[in-house]
């Protein structure tokens, strides 16, 4: 990234402020709509700031993984879409893409909000399987959190299709939803300079020295995290991006119904 | 007369319900949504910019790539699998032929226009739909252009000639379909996409074409309203 705009951030960090005059611990306006697509399952519109993004769920009929006969599964893509960055490209998902969609999925996932068993249609035989995908329309920063804020509120959205005679008719949508215990929730804590901060944009982004996301339940109970960046943290470091995190989880989470 | 009501209960010459919007994408240098029925087209202009790989730069002029994909979720059916098709691969070439004629692209050698045509949800009527949207983000780019393209499908449901043909319609069993996607430069009077899929006679194709001109008339007058809507107040 170009170093006098690296070097602007972090001094305007020194005097407690950043490059749209937000504090560090400022959302962007955050909206979630649901329902907002006919041919998915469920789904979400999530925008933070001008970050917009879609999350579309559909489901398959699958036979199980035979380590798990008895359980359904989750499956989450993430398509980092050109139309929505001059830096992205199009082509196999890029290592980017990949991780925004693991950390999504394990944020889910090790939460154990979803009941895998209840995914079961007939033991070592047929499975539900839950494919989530996440779309980006305009990329302005923060994709971590907007995409895990959009697959809850898709997952909650979402309805079986009809399943007969071993074919899921489509058109037809039942009123069964997911069965669904949590909501976790994964805020993304940057560390440039000396400072946290969250819900970076574009520049933020670039300028970063490490970020840490953190996946956190209603009581506080963590679920997944990842760290990113080039730079070491410390332990107390960790603790207060922690801190943060379910702090401004809680705020979020109000956004899903 | 066989075929007498249409399942959505539109006159044969009705189109599905339209809505269009400009500049939808921040990022990109233009973008607009149209949406007809549930089909609903995004598209997002960037360049002219610098084209790599070299090899495939014009020195004489620029070029126009567009890329057409559905996203994962956007059929009714099963998931669509991402990374494109042979399907998705031949509207990208056919909506690219579609643009082409209204842009002038003498003053950018070496460079791409870059289009990019993506799907949230669609139900028939998909490449008609893109180019649609397409057109009126690469107007919203400020690139010289002729013309806008305007597109629908037209054709024919067993003996009756019908505009913008819905799933029901192209999936009809009790008689022959034709499916005619058209896309026009309006003020042109030129057609730039043709393509057809099923059985019909050259008059009814005449009577196919002279249907569509007419929607399509409709059609270009909500994209230059959507265009106006966003530069209100701008143009001075």
């Amino acid at each position: 990234m170009d170093r006098e705009l690296r070097s602007h951030i972090i001094k305007l960090a020194g005097s407690k402020t950043r490059l749209d005059g937000r504090g560090f611990t400022d959302y962007r306006d955050v909206s979630v709509e649901t329902g907002v697509l006919s041919t998915a399952e469920g789904s979400s519109r999530v925008k933070i700031g001008k970050t917009e993004i879609l999350v579309g769920v559909k489901v398959e009929v699958m036979k199980p993984y035979p380590d798990a006969p008895d359980k359904g599964s989750i499956m989450v893509g993430a398509e980092l879409l050109p139309m929505s960055s001059p830096n992205f490209e199009q082509g196999p998902p890029s290592i980017t893409a990949i991780e925004l969609a693991r950390v999504v999925d394990r944020g889910i996932r090790e939460s154990k909000s979803l009941d895998f068993k209840g995914l079961c249609i007939e033991p070592g035989e047929k499975v539900w399987m839950i494919i989530i995908d996440i779309c980006t329309i305009n990329h302005a920063g923060n994709l971590f959190d907007a995409a895990s804020l959009g697959v809850m509120a898709a997952l909650k959205d979402m309805r079986f299709p009809k399943y007969e005679d071993d074919k899921i008719d489509y058109k037809e949508k039942t009123d069964k939803k997911l069965e669904i215990t949590g909501t976790p929730i994964s805020v993304t804590v940057l560390k440039i300079g000396d400072n946290f901060m969250i819900d970076p944009d574009i520049e933020e982004e670039q300028a970063v020295d490490a970020r840490l996301s953190v996946a956190t339940l209603e009581d506080g109970t963590l679920c997944a995290m990842q760290k990113g960046g080039d730079t070491p943290l410390s332990s107390e470091e960790i603790i207060s991006m922690v801190d943060l995190a379910t702090e401004k989880a809680s705020d979020l989470r109000k956004h899903i119904k | 007369m066989t075929y007498k009501e249409r399942p959505d209960g539109r006159k044969f010459d009705e189109s599905r319900k339209i809505e269009a919007k400009v500049g939808v994408i921040d990022n990109a240098d233009g973008s607009a949504s149209f949406k007809i029925g549930n089909t609903l087209a995004y598209a997002a202009v960037y360049g002219p910019r610098n084209l790599h790989p070299r090899f495939l730069q014009d020195p004489s002029k620029g070029i126009l790539r567009c890329n057409y994909n559905m996203m994962p979720f956007s059929g009714s059916g099963d998931r669509i699998r991402p990374g494109g098709s042979r399907r998705s691969k031949e509207i990208s070439l056919v909506t690219q032929k579609a643009l082409l004629p209204v842009l002038n692209l003498d003053n950018y050698p070496n460079s791409v226009v870059d289009v990019f045509i993506e799907f949230p949800q669609t139900e028939a009527g998909s490449r008609c739909a893109g180019i649609c949207a397409a057109s009126m983000a690469l107007a919203d780019a400020g690139l010289e252009m002729k013309d806008l393209v305007s597109a629908v499908s037209v054709g024919r449901v067993d003996d009756q000639i019908v505009v913008d043909l819905d799933y029901a319609e192209e999936a009809y069993e009790d008689g022959p379909v034709a499916d005619i996607p058209i896309a026009m430069m309006p003020s042109y009077d030129k057609i730039t996409l043709l393509q057809m899929d099923g059985l019909i006679q050259k008059k009814d194709l005449q009577k196919a074409l002279e249907m569509g001109k007419k929607s399509l008339k409709e059609i270009h007058e909500v994209q230059k309203k959507a265009l106006k809507e966003k530069y209100q107040g701008e143009v001075k």
